[in-house]
């Protein structure tokens, strides 16, 4: 299907990310700056869909928004939200503020003035209706061995996550 | 005008889904006609819930309002509309009001890729299983945030159960969707697929169900499936969440009228969602049963016939039914709208012998005909089974389900290894 109106819904999801994200750090109470990540990480995911991606928006909807975040809301909800409402909302580091946000914006500059030397000058031509096997091809050909790797890595995660959890098993 | 309606006959002739032919005219009168077919499934569902499991426990359940009850799910909806509607003082408004937005939406959402028939879907997506598994997952979210909100303790802790609950199995269920989409890639080309649509048709052109496949790999898959997806759904035997002896009614406690029913509602769209993945993935969707060893024209002509017949039969139900009504006066109205409504019945199971009719109705009917199936099996489980424990729950989900899954994966890629090497080399 071609695509229709695309600026629009390219602002209007870009839009409600960024309010998405600013409500994270805004919000008192960590329930409702969980709440707005979360429609940060979905619209995130429609812009996937809007860059012809719907295996990548697909697993960041299961992954992100299905399955970290309820894990996220799962533990705050446990927490004492009174107690973390009283607490100080920012945490004012000026020296590595600055320095983080002059870096960002260099390179947001730097992508600006040098964008067409960088960036390819057409998109590439990608077909919808066979992302999911084209990634897989690549997953599971060219960079099998890295794959591999992250899973490893994921692995020994979550064994020491089980032993750090208990003393006996 | 002559442009619109070019516009909306030029779809009839497409072999599409309207979603993919991209006909926004027809795209909407699919939405408008899953989305009220659902209500009325989950209307009718309500009702015969009700019906079954009375007749399970020798009651005879709702017989009140209209001939054996018929119109008892009416007067809920009306009684649920006109209720008032009550928000506990110290509940986060805001999270308490969104929650049952977010579980319905959920539940409606997925049926945007339910393949009802070749082209009776509203879209075929290239990540349709993976966009149902996702969005159906989005309800936990729901229902974290209505047991958070309404900042009660047994509501939290319903919460709590269920969402841990659901996190648990969807482990399980994954993996089984995933042995069932490997086995989509044993075609000559080897490339498998997501799309729901893309199931089905792998299940027809491989001559076999998924559930019979590699025997008993498919029939395990499925099984692990069938378990997960009644955890999915917070239903008997594994409804923690709502454990009316335990939590009063878990996370909905604090919920009345209306935003009640909108977690009903999502309740049962969402154990018709999860029945429609089991149907598309190992029972063959649309496709009617023995399409190969009963082939050949007058067993397509037999089967043509089925969706008719059952009508017909529900049809003499009613009727048989409106003979034995009591015949004192105070009966009349009612003996009246039972043969009304076996009236309806039998005028649509007419309608349906018209060829015309009947083969673009067939895909429905059977699609329709299987999740009926499961959602008696629902009841049935509910009639039957009792409650688990928690950490029953939890082990037989993470010691049980998951190690079978994971079993079946590795067996399931091996055999179809062994099958493509030796078989067909």
């Amino acid at each position: 299907m071609a695509p229709v109106a695309t600026p629009f819904f390219f602002y209007l999801l870009a839009g409600i990310m960024l309010i998405g994200g600013i409500l994270v750090i805004t919000r008192k109470n960590p329930v409702h700056s969980a709440l707005a990540l979360i429609v940060t990480l979905l619209s995130q995911a429609s812009i996937y869909l809007m860059l012809y991606a719907p295996f990548v928006a697909g697993v960041q909807i299961i992954l992100y928004a299905g399955g970290i975040m309820v894990l996220f809301l799962f533990v705050i909800m446990l927490v004492s939200i009174e107690r973390s409402m009283k607490e100080r909302q920012l945490n004012s580091q000026w020296v590595a503020g600055i320095i983080a946000a002059t870096a960002l914006g260099g390179l947001f500059i730097a992508v600006y003035m040098k964008g067409t030397s960088i960036l390819p000058d057409h998109a590439l031509s990608v077909v919808e209706d066979n992302n999911t096997q084209e990634v897989a091809k690549l997953l599971y050909g060219q960079y099998m061995f890295a794959f591999e790797i992250a899973s490893l890595l994921l692995l020994v995660a979550i064994i020491g996550a089980v032993v750090m959890a208990k003393k006996r098993i | 005008m002559g442009a619109i309606i070019q516009y909306v006959q030029s779809y009839l002739s497409s072999d599409k889904t309207p979603g993919a032919a991209g006909n926004m005219f027809w795209a909407l009168v699919y939405i408008m006609l899953v989305f009220g077919g659902l209500s009325v499934a989950v209307i009718a569902m309500n009702w015969l819930e009700r019906k079954i499991l009375a007749h399970m426990q020798v009651r005879l359940g709702p017989m009140r309002v209209g001939p054996h009850g018929l119109l008892q799910p009416i007067a809920d909806a009306i009684k649920l509309l006109l209720k008032e509607d009550i928000m506990p003082a110290e509940a986060d408004g805001f999270v308490f009001w969104m929650a049952p937005l977010i579980v319905v939406l959920a539940a409606f959402t997925v049926f945007v890729v339910v393949p009802f028939g070749t082209t009776h879907a509203i879209t075929d997506m290239n990540i349709g299983i993976l966009f149902m598994l996702g969005v159906s997952s989005l309800s936990v979210l729901g229902i974290v945030m209505a047991g958070w909100a309404s900042n009660s303790h047994y509501p939290l802790m319903g919460a709590l159960r269920s969402s841990a609950q659901m996190v648990s199995y969807e482990v399980a269920m994954g993996l089984a969707v995933v042995s069932a989409i490997l086995m989509t890639s044993l075609n000559a080309t080897g490339t498998g697929t997501l799309s729901m649509i893309g199931i089905v048709q792998a299940q027809q052109a491989q001559h076999e169900w998924f559930i019979f496949k590699f025997f008993p790999l498919g029939l395990i898959a499925f099984f692990i499936f069938a378990v997960a997806m009644v955890a999915e759904t917070n239903r008997a035997p594994f409804d923690l969440a709502e454990a009316e002896s335990e939590l009063t009614a878990g996370f909905h406690t604090e919920y009345s009228g209306f935003r009640w029913s909108l977690f009903f509602l999502a309740e049962y769209s969402a154990m018709i969602a999860v029945s429609s993945i089991a149907v598309t993935l190992w029972l063959g969707g649309w496709l009617r049963p023995f399409p190969n060893m009963l082939n050949g024209n007058p067993w397509d002509q037999i089967f043509s016939f089925v969706p008719g017949v059952t009508f017909l039969f529900f049809a003499a139900i009613c009727f048989y039914n409106t003979v034995r009504m009591p015949k004192h006066p105070l009966f009349r109205i009612q003996t009246i709208g039972l043969a009304g409504f076996g009236a309806v019945l039998g005028l649509i199971g007419v309608i349906l012998f018209v060829p015309a009719v009947s083969t673009r109705i067939q895909d429905i009917f059977w699609f329709s005909a299987k999740v009926a199936g499961f959602m008696y099996l629902y009841i049935w489980y509910r009639g039957t089974f009792p409650r688990y424990r928690f950490d029953q729950l939890m082990q037989m989900g993470w010691k049980v389900l998951l190690p079978l899954g994971l079993g079946v994966l590795i067996l399931t890629a091996s055999v179809a290894l062994l099958q493509q090497k030796l078989w067909h080399p």
